[in-house]
């Protein structure tokens, strides 16, 4: 017996086999997939068994049913208690985008400001911005928003409201009255303004850089580009006579009538969103300006550019790659925090469709499941659209 | 091998899941201990006493059934259960029995998959507000802010009374009573509604309870009563008939105090209800003291009442008397 054959006897044996790597590789693989499919087949097939077992009728047929209860905050579209669930639903997904969408807005530019800040050589304003950080990212979240929406039911009540400008501006534990515009004929010229602008903006920004790069002539793009999109709404306002009246805040009864009211539940929650993603984003961004280092900002100033210059050509670039990643995932975690939103009942979606919908239908797990699908669309799509400004953003290596 | 065991462990604890849904009572017996879902605190009803006892109306409801499958009113585990998460909790399981100021609806009772087995309160939605603002009736309230407790009845009744009113009101939801209490405190809203039981209640809880009055609208029907899940009909049975021994015996005049005395009756539906004659207990599947354990232990309905209402929230019996005092309560005969 050749060494070959002694070598192909013992392959072929069963306790030999497992000691290929590959096959064991293969075989652990193939086994770990056949568990999880076994455990999704039994979960699925439990919760089947459960709800024919208990009688529960399943179905989305519910979306169409009226609702039945009143939601406080719907800002973007009318719902009165006769809309379906199906409405519920939109009210409570348009009210969490709101409130994610501001959120991230408000943390970003706090946070990007704070990180600076922390870097500055005033040893006060560093040591300062340090203990918000500190303090601000170490206190649960949900205490947080629960002392703002304190904080706000501790302002005056409706009758001794505190008026600013004139009875213009009115504050009281109900929320923050202003006046409600009303646009007049032609008023649509404005926005439209407005996007012309900002088009012709983006236009005028790529003629500069292309121009810049052909001939070397700097144009003040900013500057202009500002103008631009502020003074050319501003014609257009002027132009058309101001059409834009106001409609005043009135005290009747209870409460004010007329005019837009904040409500307390959607500023607590935002102030509280915010402030805490901002201590997060401003560690991000201060990491990702110390990894810039110092000996770039010698060289370009060694090459005369102006320190503005420097930053936005210079540092920011090479930052940027190190923040943003990090920063998708603050973006991503307020969006999902801001279903806190159900301890003072700011109507989102897990508070409205998600909470009262389920419970006054019973359909649990349609709701919930739905309710999840939303926070994971929401989630991917602000994953893609970050990595696909990380990716514009990321370095030419060469 | 150990993959081996592992799916055997499961494959048992999957056995083991589908026995425990077969029979609710064999397995409170087998556990020694009933599960019992009531309210967030909400004095009278359900609430915690000095001592860290849970005590109330619904509480009782626990207590007796426990006496009566156990024999020991203590053989609880409470579960308090905002209005949100109460029927997924007794859906999942995770409770034997609901005693939580619901109301009996035809929704819950068919689509949810429930058995509510009786009612133990009637009540009747109402709204609460500050004396200041003096307010005299609902029709008053055109504008007003309204604390509601989410995921109620109350919530969809308050939107119709308001629709069918041409009023207009801003809704402030709230989790649990006491939330409740706490925001209504602060002023966040002008009202306060929710069943006129639930309102007493919260009144005492309230910074100043005299300056609150309960407006004479009652805009709604709130049969409250425990409910079991739909499918085990001999645990609806125990469930049912424990409230009504309850109620029973307040009408045949047996309290916790003179029960014993009660063996010397010459009334046989007495005899039938202390389990001295008849074999009501064996047709339950429960011992012939049953009935017994639940008045000696608890008290009948009349007895809980004055202790959980009464007494502390000066809530008059009402409807909720006996129908020979003109109230509502009318329990089916035992026999």
């Amino acid at each position: 017996m050749s060494a070959e054959t002694a070598q192909n006897a013992r392959g072929s044996g069963g306790a030999s086999l497992f000691s290929d790597q590959r096959f064991r590789s293969l075989f652990f693989q193939a086994l770990v997939i056949g568990l999880l499919g076994a455990f999704l087949v039994f979960i699925v097939y439990n919760t089947a068994h459960n709800i024919e077992k208990r009688g529960i009728q399943t179905g989305f047929a519910f979306l169409d049913a009226a609702a039945g209860y009143d939601i406080a905050i719907s800002p973007f579209m009318e719902y009165t208690a006769t809309h379906t669930h199906g409405r519920v639903f939109l009210v409570g997904l348009f009210n969490t985008l709101l409130v994610s969408f501001l959120g991230i807005i408000a943390a970003t530019f706090l946070g990007v400001f704070l990180g600076v800040l922390r870097l500055s050589p005033n040893w006060l304003v560093s040591r300062i911005v340090y203990c918000y950080v500190e303090f601000t990212r170490n206190v649960p979240l949900l205490l947080q928003i629960l002392l703002w929406y304190a904080i706000f039911l501790a302002l005056p009540s409706v009758k001794q409201s505190i008026t600013m400008f004139n009875d213009i501006i009115i504050l009281n534990k109900r929320g923050l009255v202003l006046p409600e515009p009303l646009p007049g004929d032609g008023f649509m010229l404005v926005p439209i303004a407005l996007v012309v602008a900002i088009v012709a903006s983006i236009f005028f920004a790529r003629w500069a850089k292309k121009t810049q790069a052909a001939t070397g002539k700097i144009y003040p793009v900013f500057m202009t580009n500002t103008a631009m999109i502020i003074g050319l709404p501003l014609l257009a306002f002027a132009v058309t006579g101001f059409p834009l009246d106001f409609a005043y805040a009135e005290l009747k009864g209870f409460n004010f009538k007329g005019g837009v009211v904040i409500k307390p539940e959607f500023t607590a929650l935002w102030f509280a969103l915010s402030l805490y993603t901002a201590a997060f984003i401003s560690e991000t961004v201060r990491a990702g300006i110390q990894s810039v280092s110092h000996g770039q900002t010698e060289a370009s100033e060694a090459l005369g550019l102006r320190p503005s210059w420097t930053m936005r050509l210079i540092i920011l670039p090479q930052a940027l790659r190190v923040i943003i990643p990090p920063m998708t995932s603050q973006y991503l975690n307020l969006t999902k925090n801001s279903s806190l939103a159900v301890a003072i009942g700011y109507p989102d979606i897990v508070q409205s469709f998600g909470g009262v919908t389920l419970n006054q239908t019973g359909q649990a797990i349609e709701v919930i499941f739905i309710t999840m699908l939303v926070y994971l669309t929401i989630s991917l799509l602000i994953s893609a659209f970050m990595n696909w400004y990380n990716n514009r953003v990321s370095l030419v290596e060469r | 091998m150990k993959f081996g065991k592992v799916l055997f462990a499961a494959a048992a604890a999957t056995a083991m899941t589908t026995a425990a849904q077969a029979g609710t009572l064999d397995d409170i017996k087998a556990r020694g201990e009933l599960n019992c879902g009531v309210a967030t605190p909400l004095p009278g009803f359900a609430a915690p006493n000095a001592e860290n006892v849970w005590e109330g109306l619904d509480v009782d409801v626990c207590r007796a059934v426990a006496a009566a499958v156990l024999g020991d009113p203590m053989k609880v585990k409470i579960t308090p259960t905002t209005s949100k998460e109460r029927f997924t909790v007794l859906q999942s399981g995770e409770i034997d029995l609901l005693a939580r100021n619901t109301t009996w609806t035809l929704s819950r009772d068919v689509n949810l998959g429930f058995e509510f087995v009786g009612v133990n309160y009637y009540d009747g939605q109402g709204f609460l507000v500050n004396k200041s603002l003096g307010v005299s009736s609902a029709t008053e309230l055109d504008g007003a802010s309204v604390c509601v407790q989410t995921g109620t009845t109350t919530e969809l009744n308050l939107a119709d009374y308001f629709r069918a009113q041409g009023m207009k009101y801003e809704t402030v939801p709230v989790a649990t009573a006491e939330e409740g209490g706490k925001v209504y405190d602060e002023g966040r809203c002008d009202v306060y509604t929710t069943d006129a039981s639930g309102l007493y209640s919260l009144r005492s809880t309230l910074s100043a309870p005299d300056e609150q009055i309960v407006l004479p609208e009652i805009i709604s029907k709130e049969p409250l009563g425990p409910l079991v899940r739909h499918g085990d009909q001999q645990w609806g049975d125990i469930a049912r008939w424990t409230l009504n021994a309850m109620i029973i015996a307040e009408e045949l005049g047996v309290t916790s105090e003179n029960i014993d005395e009660m063996a010397s009756s010459t009334n046989p539906s007495v005899l039938r209800l202390i389990g001295a004659e008849g074999n009501m207990g064996e047709q339950l599947g429960l011992d012939a003291k049953w009935a017994y354990n639940v008045v000696k232990n608890v008290g009948n309905y009349g007895e809980s009442f004055k202790r959980n209402l009464t007494d502390t929230l000066n809530i008059e019996r009402g409807i909720n008397a006996q129908w020979k005092d003109g109230g509502l309560l009318y329990a089916p005969p035992m026999r």
